[in-house]
């Protein structure tokens, strides 16, 4: 199952406390839907306009990325460079 | 020490040489056109009239007087604006709020700085204009202003805005403030991380805005057709950006403008938004004929964003043998008129060159009657870098370790958790520091009032979307054509991967930067993307026109086209029935073009995902004269791991650009206001950016750890060489003192005051 982490302040909000959540999903729009359904009011709180790191490797539009097994995703800001 | 560097084995034909850039003799020759050499028949000149107060209520604006001056064509108010919602929306390289960005274009009821557009006019010769500008007439009631970002936090502060309420804070207040937003980031568990210290640093820093310094002012021509089509031309970091700002500012069709980029004199993120160019097309629209407008220098100092001034804590803890427990940082970022300063990148950057297990930040957006903040360069991390940099210099001092040591003690590598969430991957920080420790520069001796500072800088580097398009002409020769305006020598990069993917001569590839009209969308030049993300568009448009070229090549030889590959800008054939066929060279494919199909050409457009993080090592040698509080910058290294240098003299150019902006804000450069709020340094006399004179050569060092996520492994590289010279100069002015310094700018009668202070002269 993958693991979403979640920045402390969001899951104080949105899942009792809980950081670390594990998600089976095939792709990035299957895990979000996933969170959405568990936890209402989650992805509204993340943002439309939020980059995510799936595996280390961020992403600032995703929709299908895929998700592994084994895999790690973090929600952060968008970076906008200079 | 760590690892040694890793330098790349696999050697190319062009990528990593140094040929001429192919902009290079318009530019030498003065015949590249910027933003301010368009001229169209029968054009009109642009003035913007703006506000002399810090803060003020705009009761009324009167453009009667100077519409009735013979010459003048027309004048513009917010009132020829469309009145956006406030909503945050995708746009540029953060969430955008239109309606900020329209109020910041030109207000209207409230001005919020000093230089804040109110009006624009359009006349038939620029001192016509400026003589009609000066006949609008408003009315204002000045209001009280803040330009302090602790001030502007105070409960009792002049409110910018009456609809702005802290985000991120619980329960969300019910009264406006200055504060936009409060973001945060924790690892671990800091309170144990300082408990199992056993030496800890805490100190306060303080940064003043800066801005880009950019030599070309902001310059647009517009026109506006009966049929409701506008186009301009105009000098920005991206045409697509311009389009799409000045449409939803306007109320347009994206469709209904077309933007031609002019050559760009620099830019460093402050040319990506939008200023002058929707009152352009506004007055083109009400005056029926083109419009020029061009800041002057003191506009562009008024009006255009700086970066944020900061005021930052930092806190660490460490083992006696220097292994760090715990890290926490609390950022306040001025963000001019309206949210939006890069606190939040700060937080994000600040301990990312380190292994700490325990790390928080906290991060305040915080607005002010200054200019709306710009992206500069890695926006927001140089002044975290400074904090973070600057303390585990004094740690190191405390545990009588080198500096370089503790560093690489603490150094990030692959695995590493970045305090914001994800591991990395593949980069390449302690080769960096592996670098620095072998690199002369370290070792050399200092003479007395001399001192040597260290400091490290992070930049994620991002990709996002990049077209790009080849077209191979009847004689071989190809045309590379993308959407980002070429800002640091990025034509000749595309031209190289393209020759090497293709197999052809370097000068047989010509890049050139499309409109908005001859290229599909890319986003804007900047975040160190445009080599990373446009150049994979460009090496996937090269695989496209391959096989292209093989399937033409198939044709010629009336073969399958599984049985052609391709090697050397040829097409070989891979058939063993016993017929000889001799490879044919690209030039003969596209000679036969006709015969074959027609044209051949390959046009990719990609979402870049993959781009390899950048660390940088910067060593800095100065001299403090103790009578008058003067630096001289006696020596500088910059060393970074770039992933591959494509163009290696561009890419140590960016490395020696960054370090001399970051050494001008670390010595000099500050805004400064008066009492009311108005600045006192709009000028490059009184604004004081380093010369040439002031600066030694910059040595550079090339790191070159791929980056998985590129066919050639390219990093960005102009975002990281920024970040460590505030802390690199503050930590050798500190170590030639014995003062820590502890804010910037580090000019002589500010240094001076610190070292009488301390007791040392």
């Amino acid at each position: 199952m993958a693991r979403v982490i979640l920045q402390s302040e969001l899951a104080r909000r949105y899942t009792g406390g809980q950081a670390t959540l594990t998600i089976v999903a095939p792709d990035y729009s299957s895990l979000i839907a996933e969170l959405e359904r568990r936890y209402p009011g989650l992805m509204a709180a993340i943002g439309a306009h939020t980059a995510v790191a799936i595996d280390g490797e961020i992403f600032h539009d995703p929709l299908h990325e895929p998700i592994a097994a084994d895999s790690e995703v973090h929600f952060m800001p968008l970076i906008g460079g200079g | 020490m760590g690892n040694e560097p890793k330098i790349f084995t696999k050697t190319y034909k062009w990528v990593g040489t140094r040929p001429v850039r192919p902009d290079g003799v318009d530019k030498v020759m003065g015949r590249a056109a910027f933003g301010a050499d368009y001229q169209l028949p029968g054009m009109l000149f642009g003035a913007v009239v703006r506000s002399p107060h810090a803060h003020a209520r705009i009761k009324s604006i009167d453009t009667s007087a100077a519409l009735k001056l013979p010459g003048v064509h027309a004048a513009v108010t917010a009132a020829d604006f469309p009145d956006l919602p406030s909503e945050v929306s995708a746009g540029g390289e953060a969430p955008v709020n239109f309606r900020h960005v329209s109020l910041n274009v030109i207000a209207r009821d409230k001005v919020l700085y000093e230089g804040h557009a109110v009006a624009a006019v359009a006349a038939t010769s620029p001192g016509l204009a400026a003589e009609a500008a000066a006949l609008v007439t408003v009315d204002y009631e000045v209001l009280p202003h803040v330009i302090d970002v602790l001030e502007a936090m105070q409960p009792d502060a002049p409110v910018l805005h009456d609809d702005l309420y802290t985000s991120g804070v619980d329960p969300r207040p019910t009264t406006a403030s200055n504060v936009a937003a409060r973001t945060g980031f924790t690892l671990g568990d800091t309170a144990q991380g300082f408990a199992a210290a056993e030496v800890i640093v805490e100190r306060e820093f303080k940064t003043e805005a800066v801005h880009q310094g950019y030599i070309e002012p902001h310059a647009a021509v517009a026109t506006y057709a009966a049929d409701g089509m506008a186009t301009i031309w105009c000098t920005s970091q991206g045409q697509f950006m311009v389009r799409e700002f000045t449409a939803k500012l306007l109320g347009m069709d994206i469709s209904a403008i077309r933007v031609i980029p002019s050559e760009i004199g620099g830019g460093f993120g402050g040319k990506t938004t939008v200023y002058i160019e929707p009152l352009a097309v506004a007055l083109a629209k009400k005056s029926g004929r083109p419009v020029k407008l061009v800041m002057s220098r003191v506009e562009v100092f008024k009006a255009t964003g700086p970066t944020s001034g900061a005021w930052i804590k930092v806190k660490v803890g460490a083992k006696r043998d220097g292994k760090l427990t715990a890290g926490e940082m609390v950022l306040k970022y001025q963000a001019g008129a309206f949210p939006g300063s890069p606190a939040t990148l700060g937080g994000m950057t600040g301990f990312a060159p380190y292994d700490i297990e325990n790390a928080s930040a906290e991060c305040w957006d915080v607005v002010s009657n200054r200019p709306k903040c710009a992206a500069y360069r890695a926006p927001g991390a140089p002044m975290a870098a400074f904090g973070v940099e600057s303390v585990l210099d004094e740690l190191a001092q405390k545990l009588g370790m080198c500096p370089l040591e503790l560093r690489m003690k603490n150094a990030a590598k692959a695995g590493t958790r970045a305090l914001y969430g994800p591991k990395f991957l593949d980069i390449g920080y302690a080769e960096t520091l592996t670098a620095a420790q072998v690199h002369p520069h370290w070792s050399m001796p200092l003479g007395p009032h001399q001192g040597r500072g260290i400091a490290s800088g992070f930049w994620f580097n991002v990709g996002g979307p990049s077209s790009a398009a080849i077209h191979i002409n009847e004689d071989g020769t190809a045309e590379v054509v993308t959407g980002n305006p070429d800002i640091g020598g990025s034509r000749a990069s595309m031209a190289l991967m393209a020759a090497e993917v293709l197999g052809i001569d370097y000068a047989k590839v010509k890049p050139m930067i499309g409109d908005t009209g001859q290229i599909a969308y890319s986003f804007l030049t900047g975040g160190s993307r445009v080599t990373f993300a446009t150049g994979k568009a460009v090496c996937e448009a090269a695989d496209a026109t391959i096989a292209e070229l093989k399937k033409r090549a198939a044709k010629l030889w009336k073969i399958d086209g599984q049985h052609v590959e391709w090697r050397d800008g040829q097409a070989w054939s891979t058939l063993d029935d016993g017929t000889d066929r001799a490879p044919l060279p690209l030039a003969k494919i596209a000679a036969n073009a006709s015969k074959t199909g027609g044209p051949i050409s390959g046009a990719v457009s990609i979402n870049a995902a993959g781009a390899g993080p950048g660390f940088g090592t910067h060593i800095c040698d100065v001299e403090v004269d103790p009578e008058t509080g003067g630096v001289t910058v006696l020596r500088y290294t910059a060393i970074q791991d770039v992933g591959r240098a494509i163009h290696p003299a561009y890419v140590e150019g960016q490395l020696q650009g960054g370090a001399a902006q970051g050494i001008g804000w670390a010595l000099n450069e500050e805004y400064v206001y008066d009492a009311k709020g108005r600045l006192q340094n709009a000028s490059v006399l009184d604004y004081r950016m380093p010369v040439a004179s002031d600066l030694p050569m910059i040595d550079t060092v090339l790191v070159e750890v791929p980056n998985p996520g590129h066919p050639f492994g390219v990093r960005g590289v102009g975002e990281v060489p920024i970040v460590p010279p505030l802390a690199a100069v503050a930590n050798a002015v500190s170590r030639a003192t014995g003062v820590r310094i502890d804010a910037l700018p580090i000019s002589p009668p500010r240094l001076l005051k610190k070292l009488v202070d301390a007791g040392k002269v």
